[in-house]
């Protein structure tokens, strides 16, 4: 599929507006989206956006700004009123509902209430998006311990989602989001129900795929999160587009160290004092 | 091959894991199979008994006691000579008491030839007519219209010509009113019973909702998500078609077969309705389908993108 394409994105060293590029697509591009629900609620107004490959991009807002509606959309849960609506260049408003699933499985999606299969323990959960695309078992043995690994779960395979707490468990989310390493991973709260050390260890792992090159879009309304991330940030009230810049800086720093510096500027105590594993496990 | 593998596996987790609602979709289909299995017999015999009264219309021709042997040769063979009549079989006055004797059994027979004290039957030709439609006129011709338009036997032998019709016309009646019945009520219970594993289905998937939409957002194609549950309930289906042809198999043995050996009407399904094997056979193979297509089309609800 299109959406796969330039793995490793050199992350550049300047903040740069967002713009479309030279030779590729946008992977996700907005224009003039309308979203009203039936009854009459306009969720989005008039909103056009355009995310390149390999960003790293916070949607913030308060509740009820049309976030959820936003994401909802690119994976063509919902379908927009007006506007179109384009990953990696295809207008996904006119899909045919055959080749939705397809789509899908080249959007990773981290969800803030998880949405694990009770049923199944880590190790099936994570082995389910894999069985969705026909992998075979072999390649299954392999990539699934080694995603958990990355996300840090390797001791619970076993376990069921309701055995794990809600920081595992959204580790586990992540990890199935992105163990066929899709180009794009759109995570919608999933610091929302997490304390602050948890929260920090996600974002660390979210920041981790980033730089595989995948684009991470990740909504949240945990301004504090977002101003000490410093990356680009599109801001929603209402609706409408009401802030798209980047801070700037850190584009270049390595994981832990942006690990480091977030504990520091979110009063959290360092690693090793307050739940350690939870980090240390990332690299 | 591994899909397949892999579609049964997850059948089979699900049941394991949703213990209750499997069981109660087995027990429905259990109660079902069972109601429908004693059901379709029971409609087919009251067909095949109706059918059967229809069959046996015959027709009695009573000949007065002071007859010569003579005569009632020479009115055999004119009987016989009718066209259409298939038989013409003499029944004699002690035949005739006898015939009693058994209809009434042995009880009140005794009580009643102890006040009787000479046989009052007369003895008779019960004539039966090739075909039931036929009757009607091999009646006529016994008993052809006279000069003064009056029915005038062929036999001055003949006392009277009567038939037991108005008692098949009253039997076919109240048949047909039962067909009407039971067919309303098998009807009812088919519907009933097809709705409660519809419900059943529809419930033990509707626990499950939040499983399937979980599915459809990690990219699962709709028939990747159905499979496992028309498998499912594909097993639900075979073990409760199982039990249940099980149980209507030893209600045969224990109860419908000693039976039929002394009652006509129980008799009667084994020779003219469905052969076991074939009504266990249509049985399980409704219960397996019913159960995995129900599954398919519920669901289907919930995989609207």
């Amino acid at each position: 599929m299109a959406l796969r394409k330039r793995k490793n994105r050199k992350t550049s060293d300047e903040p740069q507006p967002p713009r479309r590029r030279k030779g590729g697509a946008p992977i996700i591009e907005m224009r003039d989206v309308t979203k009203v629900y039936p009854g009459g609620h306009m969720a989005l107004d008039r909103v056009s956006l355009a995310i390149d490959r390999g960003e790293f991009v916070f949607l913030v807002g308060p509740t009820g700004c049309g976030k959820s509606t936003l994401i909802k959309m690119l994976i063509r849960e919902l379908k927009a009123t007006e506007g179109s609506v384009k990953i990696a260049g295809r207008d996904i408003g006119a899909m045919p509902e055959k080749k939705i699933p397809q789509l899908r499985r080249n959007i990773g999606t981290v969800f803030q209430d998880f949405k694990l299969l009770p049923d199944r323990t880590v190790y099936d959960n994570v082995a389910y998006a894999l069985q969705v695309l026909g992998a075979h078992r072999g390649e299954i043995r392999r990539q699934v311990p080694q995603i958990l690994r990355l996300v840090g779960l390797s001791t619970k395979l076993h376990s069921y989602p309701d055995e794990l707490s809600g920081g595992e468990q959204q580790r586990v989310s992540v990890a199935r989001a992105f163990v066929n390493h899709p180009p794009l991973l759109l995570a919608d709260e999933p610091s929302g129900n997490l304390d602050p050390v948890t929260s920090i260890g996600v974002m660390q792992l979210l920041y981790r795929i980033n730089k595989t090159g995948t684009t991470v879009v990740v909504v949240t309304h945990d301004r504090e999160m977002v101003d000490s991330m410093r990356r680009r940030v599109i801001e929603l009230y209402e609706g409408r587009v009401v802030r798209d810049e980047i801070s700037g800086g850190y584009t270049e720093e390595s994981t832990s160290e942006l690990g480091l510096r977030m504990r520091a500027e979110m009063g959290v105590a360092p690693e090793g004092q307050t739940n350690g594993h939870t980090s240390e496990s990332l690299f | 091959m591994s899909r397949l593998l892999f579609f049964t596996q997850e059948a089979f987790r699900a049941l394991r894991r949703n213990g209750a609602p499997s069981m109660a979709a087995v027990v429905t289909t259990i109660v079902t199979v069972i109601l429908l299995g004693v059901l379709i017999p029971i409609f087919q015999t009251t067909q095949a008994k109706s059918n059967e009264v229809r069959d046996s219309l015959e027709f009695r021709v009573a000949i007065y006691d002071d007859a010569t042997r003579g005569e009632i040769n020479h009115l055999q063979e004119r009987l016989l000579a009718i066209p259409h009549v298939e038989s013409a079989t003499l029944i004699t006055k002690a035949q005739a008491l006898n015939e009693l004797k058994q209809d009434l059994g042995k009880k009140k027979s005794g009580e009643l030839l102890t006040q009787l004290h000479s046989n009052p039957l007369p003895a008779n030709f019960r004539v039966k007519a090739d075909d039931a439609s036929n009757l009607e006129a091999v009646r006529a011709a016994v008993t052809p219209p006279g000069p003064n338009g009056k029915p005038k036997p062929i036999s001055p032998i003949v006392q009277e010509v009567f038939d037991r019709q108005e008692d098949s016309r009253k039997i076919e009646q109240v048949t047909s009113a039962l067909k009407i019945v039971l067919t309303v009520i098998t009807a009812l219970l088919i519907v009933a019973s097809l709705m409660l594993v519809g419900n059943t289905i529809r419930l033990s998937i509707y626990t499950r909702r939040r499983e399937v939409e979980v599915m459809r957002l990690v990219g699962a194609t709709r028939w990747f998500i159905r499979w496992p549950f028309m498998i499912e309930g594909m097993v639900v289906g075979f073990f409760g078609g199982l039990v249940a042809i099980l149980i209507l198999w030893l209600g045969k043995l224990t109860i419908v077969d000693p039976l039929s050996n002394s009652i006509g009407f129980l008799a009667a399904q084994n020779d003219t309705t469905l052969s076991f094997p074939a009504l266990v056979a249509i049985l399980f193979a409704a219960a397996v389908l019913v159960s995995a297509v129900g599954s398919g089309v519920t669901l289907r609800r919930f995989l609207r993108v």
